[in-house]
């Protein structure tokens, strides 16, 4: 059997449609500088996103997906060392000074964080948060600021947006915190919105609510959405493609629907089966064994060989992501299609 | 708001009365006698008597003190006994020499501290942090005494650029009085910069791994802008309360600074009265160094709300 190693020509590297591209990733790699050296945390991670597409990286805890995310938007910490290229709307900005690629943040790329309630600032109004970001990006007035900001708190479904403007966010609920993160994020009119778990730390009630919400945003303003998560049940209904990862690897990339049903990987079908399903009581959850190693004890060859049922002779070398049915997969013994 | 400081005000009563009852009691049961220190050896113990009589001192303690608290709600806390004039005549000339001591002192400490604190916190692990680290460990650890002496044996000794000691109000002219405060003020600044240099170096180290600051990055405002007003509004609370502290400590311990220095301030004036078991000076002193405590206290709780929304709902 011959390997077709998988490139960003192949069709599940790409948007399926013919839409143009907000966000290309090509082979980003990042390593932590500290006392002993370099420590890779992510390697070769490629992925696009289109105009109103959502593009979930899914993964456990521990896998490379935060800081993937932090180091796109450029936020990542200071001694990481980042390598690969990213282009945004059509430009390179990957080699942009730290300052310029500061300047990018909320015009063209919105983040949404996981904790609302830390992720806001405990001691400045709601309306001075959003309005110092919207006077900074967009050169608004005071009142002009002001004015936007509470059409923005309207449009994401909070009333009373004067009044909560002059509030803090310790009188806030969880779901009006994420909601005023949601407002944050798209305010400034971004491309690109890259949402962070943004449900995990809410009720399940207010989950939906979320979701929905970042789902008719998402399409209102065409934006291009990478959805952080470890929940692969959102990704088949909230996702147009999936990336996931595992130690720092892209494991398996392609449509989120294709992934969610018949996984190719032996890690994204672990991860669904680890996941109760509604309305299947007999079915047990069967977890994968062990823990993701931590990073800088991947094991040579095969990252998630030593907890893979299928593990062969062959996964002592590390596996390319290469074309399989319908999906890329970085996998010697890739499962077929109901396996 | 105008709650929140309304019961902050009522708290303030037991602070100043708790302290004034404690000095009432030790003032009268510690041995002296004022009337035997202001008649001298020669006097008879008739004619001390007949004093101690007139002064009131030969009531029951009870009775004097109910005298002494209803001379405060009258806003009269008697004669003092040494300056043979009204207490409320004397106090005020020694308050605002340490009032005015302790503000030079509290900005200068304030404004090194938090730029020291902030330099050291940007440049974290680096040697300018390692150097601004040494110096407030060494300047914690100096005797303020000691570094009095230090200060007046090079800049008013060998330089000649200060006087020696003394006090020029500010009546005299803003040089003249910044030439006798300056010295002191250090002298009496020096630690509790250091102390705050501390302070505002671990907390904004703190705040600045909080998730808003990276949010504020995140929405692309300016580094100087994420670090000089979302991280500094947090990471100042904590050396605000360092500030309080300072404030109190100085306005009440200032004693061997305003020694050294020869400024006629409360804390010497107090040291005095007590030698001369002066009762109603010294309990005048104590009235007004709580009250100004108290008064402080509330200036930094309305500081706290003002910086931190949170406290005034709880």
């Amino acid at each position: 059997m011959t390997v077709r190693t998988a490139s960003d020509s192949t069709p599940t590297a790409q948007p399926a449609s013919a839409r143009e591209l907000v966000l290309e990733v090509r082979d980003l790699s990042v390593s932590l500088r500290n006392a002993d050296g370099l420590l890779p945390i992510v390697t070769d991670v490629s992925f696009s996103i289109a105009e109103g597409e959502a593009v979930a990286l899914a993964g456990e805890s521990g896998c490379g997906k935060s800081i993937t995310a932090s180091a796109i938007m450029g936020i990542a910490p200071d001694n990481a060392e980042i390598s690969g290229t990213i282009i945004l709307n059509g430009a390179a900005i990957s080699g942009l000074p730290h300052r310029e690629r500061r300047k990018l943040c909320g015009r063209h790329m919105g983040f949404i964080f996981q904790e609302p309630m830390t992720a806001l600032h405990p001691t400045l109004t709601v309306g001075r948060q959003m309005t110092d970001t919207l006077r900074h990006n967009l050169g608004l007035s005071h009142a002009a600021a002001t004015d936007r900001a509470a059409e923005l708190l309207d449009r994401v479904g909070i009333p009373r947006a004067r009044e909560i403007l002059k509030g803090y966010v310790h009188e806030l609920s969880g779901g009006m915190r994420q909601r005023v993160m949601i407002a944050l994020a798209i305010s400034c009119g971004p491309s690109l919105v890259i949402a962070d778990e943004p449900t995990t730390a809410l009720d399940v009630t207010i989950q939906a609510q979320v979701l929905d919400l970042l789902d008719e945003m998402r399409r209102e303003f065409e934006l291009a959405m990478l959805f952080i998560t470890h929940d692969l049940e959102l990704v088949g209904d909230f996702c147009d493609r999936a990336v996931v990862m595992y130690a720092g690897d892209v494991v398996e990339r392609g449509r989120a629907a294709d992934i969610v049903r018949s996984p190719a990987h032996p890690y994204a079908r672990g991860l669904i089966d680890a996941m109760p399903r509604h309305g299947d009581q007999r079915a047990r959850l069967t977890p994968i064994p062990g823990t993701v190693p931590p990073v800088g004890h991947w094991p040579q060859g095969c990252r998630f060989a030593p907890r893979c049922s299928r593990a062969g002779k062959k996964c002592t070398v590390r596996p390319p992501l290469a074309v399989h049915i319908r999906s890329d997969v970085r996998c010697w013994y890739p499962l077929k299609v109901g396996q | 708001m105008l709650r929140y400081l309304l019961k902050r005000f009522l708290l303030i009563l037991p602070t100043i009365f708790v302290p004034l009852i404690i000095v009432f009691l030790l003032l009268r049961l510690s041995p002296g006698d004022p009337a035997g220190m202001m008649l001298g050896d020669q006097a008879t113990p008739e004619q001390i008597e007949a004093l101690r009589t007139q002064l009131g001192l030969n009531e029951p303690i009870w009775v004097q003190f109910a005298i002494w608290l209803k001379g405060i709600l009258t806003l009269d806390l008697g004669n003092s006994i040494f300056f043979r004039e009204p207490v409320m005549e004397v106090i005020p000339r020694y308050v605002s020499v340490t009032v005015l001591l302790t503000i030079v002192a509290l900005i200068l400490a304030v404004a090194i501290g938090i730029t020291m604190g902030l330099i050291s916190a940007m440049h974290r692990n680096k040697p300018i942090d390692r150097g601004v680290v040494a110096m407030a460990v060494l300047g914690i650890s100096l005797p303020e005494f000691w570094f009095a002496l230090l200060l007046i044996f090079v800049f008013a000794v060998t330089l000649r650029w200060f006087p020696v000691a003394g006090y020029n109000p500010p009546s005299a002219g803003l040089i003249a009085f910044g030439a006798t405060i300056l010295l002191p003020a250090i002298a009496l600044g020096v630690r509790q910069s250091a102390l705050m240099t501390r302070m505002m170096r671990s907390s904004m180290l703190d705040v600045l791994n909080e998730p808003y600051i990276t949010t504020a990055r995140a929405q692309g405002l300016p580094e100087r802008k994420v670090i000089g007003s979302y991280a500094m509004r947090t990471a100042a609370i904590p050396v605000v309360t360092v500030a309080g502290l300072a404030a109190g400590y100085m306005l009440g311990g200032a004693v061997a600074i305003e020694i050294i220095f020869a400024l006629p301030g409360l804390g010497r004036m107090l040291v005095e009265a007590v030698s001369r078991r002066d009762y109603p000076l010294v309990e005048g002193g104590v009235l007004t160094i709580s009250l100004i405590l108290a008064v402080l206290n509330l200036v930094i709780d309305v500081i706290y709300a003002i910086l931190d929304p949170r406290i005034r709902y709880q």
